[in-house]
């Protein structure tokens, strides 16, 4: 008996897309392919309607052993919710906002990160330079550093912005290191017997060497700066996605911490497959495979 | 660029390597010639020092004793005046067969159209017309080789530089390297110092072998390799090639077990006894 071959799961690390295992068969009715698909849907899209009907009953009936589900909406209350909330203005500007923080914070952090970790990567008197301030400020989680960031920058928009850089930094920063650090000598040797320059080698071996772990580090620091805004957000903002499911619960408006986290994840989601893409668009070599 | 340049003069060249603090002599003492347009073969004993002689004819370590020349130039650094294929396959993983042809003419400054003339005739030369845009990671490891060989070509260097190119390649794709390596210097007329272990090949390919000590290397003896050319491959099965194959063959074990009782380190006294005497050698 053959055994099922998982589709599509998501993939972690923009370094090895995984390839879906072909399947081959003697049934020709259906394309292979096809039918896996669609057995992934219908088994996936099955544990769904689990999960959610055992909520809805949950709060359906107040179910309340050990775990209370008084106050908790039911899916259906959430779905409606929707209805009226995602269309809003009010809505619309608080997920801007925090799209705004984010690829600004994110944005700066790599932009930075990535030179640096090039640098320290390459160089030992950049490396003994910088990498103690990094192991030293790196273990601080960026949610640790709003009081002093609110403390330190003008506005809230600013502090916020900080910290989401904070959170993005670290990440990239040590995925390219590392990614520098574990380019194969013999191909810094080899250009340099092709007349390469030291720019040019920083150019055309350092940097796309270090490529995919760039974007390991890309994908990752998305990720923490989602978390770093929207934790931000929650304790310090007064717009953005973070605050408007914080304010719903103390609005006691409970649909809409629901809506909140459903729209942080699927921000999340989009913007770390949007890196994928664009890594896949700039590292052509690795999806050739 | 004239092609009567291309002289190698390796003089008492010696290296230690430092690591932890302690020096280990690499390379003895080896002077070598490469005179121009001629393909000079090192054999020898792994750990031998080829590889160590050979980055530093590359320009990647300077010599601790003696010096390298090339056209009189003591060698200072790498450079594109001589071409080198690695051991390990080395092209850039992220850039397409044509890509890493061009490289080094690309580091010259050299204009697109005129290095796409340029790369194509030597992919030509190299049997690698249809896979220029492939990425490395699709070719077999003989195509890798050929493309590493065309690569350090483009430049048009004085010297090429290989260090066990075909070493990682199966029996039959070796022969057809080794040809094709033939026909490219042939046409190009530059001089040539290759690395192997295989004895047959240095003799198929080579106007002179070295054949150098175990560790640390010196040169223990040298061939001149008469075989008219061109040479087929059944030139392999010539008396003459026998000849000299069982000469050398002799030499490279007696090293052989030298480096192996080095490494053995005691215990195997009678090992040198017996290799005194040339027997041990013979008998194996
Ligand atoms: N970077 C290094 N640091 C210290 N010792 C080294 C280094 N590189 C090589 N050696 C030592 O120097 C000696 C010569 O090495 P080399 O690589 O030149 O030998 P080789 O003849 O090319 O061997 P092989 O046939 O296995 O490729 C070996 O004993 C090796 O262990
Ligand atoms: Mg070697």
């Amino acid at each position: 008996m053959d055994l099922p071959v998982p589709a599509d799961q998501p993939q972690l690390s923009a370094t090895a897309p995984a390839q879906p295992a072909r399947r081959r068969d003697a049934q020709p009715r259906i394309h292979p392919r096809m039918r896996d698909g669609l057995r992934a849907w219908l088994l996936g899209g099955l544990t769904i309607a689990i999960f959610l009907g055992l909520w809805q009953a949950a709060s359906a009936t107040h179910l309340d052993f050990f775990l209370r589900f008084d106050n908790i909406p039911a899916p259906s209350k959430v779905a409606l919710r929707a209805l009226t909330v995602v269309g809003s203005a009010a809505f619309l500007n608080d997920v801007l906002t925090s799209c705004e923080r984010v690829f600004l914070g994110f944005g700066i952090a790599a932009s930075l990160a990535v030179p640096t970790g090039l640098l320290i990567g390459r160089y030992r008197v950049a490396h003994e330079l910088l990498f103690p301030l990094t192991e030293l400020l790196r273990p601080v989680p960026a949610i640790a550093w709003v009081p002093i960031s609110i403390m330190i920058w003008p506005t809230d928009w600013q502090s916020i912005v900080f910290i989401t850089f904070l959170g993005a930094y670290f990440p990239i920063l040590l995925n390219t290191l590392l990614g520098t650090q574990r380019v194969d000598p013999v191909l810094v040797l080899a250009a340099r017997s092709l007349g390469a320059s030291e720019g040019a080698i920083f150019r055309e071996v350092y940097l796309p060497g270090a490529l995919p772990a760039i974007f390991t580090g890309l994908a990752v620091g998305m990720g923490v700066g989602w978390v770093s805004v929207i934790a931000a957000e929650m304790i310090s903002g007064q717009s953005g996605v973070g605050y408007f499911t914080w304010e719903a619960y103390s609005l006691i408006q409970y649909p809409d911490i629901i809506l909140g986290m459903v729209a942080i994840g699927l921000l999340g989601l989009v913007s770390s497959s949007a890196i994928r893409g664009f890594g896949r668009l700039v590292m052509p070599w690795l999806s050739a495979q | 660029m004239s092609r009567t340049k291309g002289l190698v003069e390796i003089d008492h060249f010696g290296l230690d390597y430092i690591a932890e603090g302690r020096a280990t002599e690499a390379v003895a003492d080896v002077s070598i010639a490469v005179r121009p347009g001629e393909f000079v073969s090192i054999v020898g004993p792994s750990g031998c020092g080829k590889s160590t002689l050979l980055n530093a004819v590359a320009g990647f370590r300077a010599p601790s004793r003696g010096r390298v020349r090339v056209d009189g130039e003591t060698v200072r650094g790498p450079g594109a005046d001589r071409g080198m294929v690695f051991q390990q396959y080395s092209l850039f993983p992220w850039k397409t067969v044509r890509q890493n042809v061009e490289f080094g003419l690309k580091m010259k400054g050299i204009g697109s159209a005129q290095r796409e003339r340029m790369s194509r005739t030597l992919l030509a030369l190299a049997g690698l017309i249809g896979f220029e845009d492939q990425y490395p990671d699709r070719l077999s490891g003989g195509m890798k080789q050929r493309v590493g060989i065309v690569r350090a070509l483009a430049t048009g260097p004085k010297v090429l530089l290989l260090d066990e190119p075909f070493g990682a390649l199966d029996a039959q794709t070796r022969l057809i390297m080794q040809q094709i390596l033939t026909n490219i210097w042939q046409r190009l007329r530059i001089s040539v110092l290759f690395v192997t272990h295989d004895i047959d090949e240095a003799i198929f390919l080579s106007d002179r072998v070295y054949v150098m000590t175990a560790r640390p290397g010196r040169v223990k003896a040298e061939f001149r390799i008469d075989l008219p050319r061109p040479r087929d491959p059944d030139s392999i099965l010539s008396a003459k090639f026998l000849a000299l194959r069982r000469e050398l063959a002799g030499l490279i074990r007696e090293e052989s077990l030298v480096a192996m009782g080095g490494e053995l380190a005691g215990g195997l006294g009678g090992l040198d006894v017996m290799l005194e005497e040339g027997s041990l050698a013979d008998l194996l």
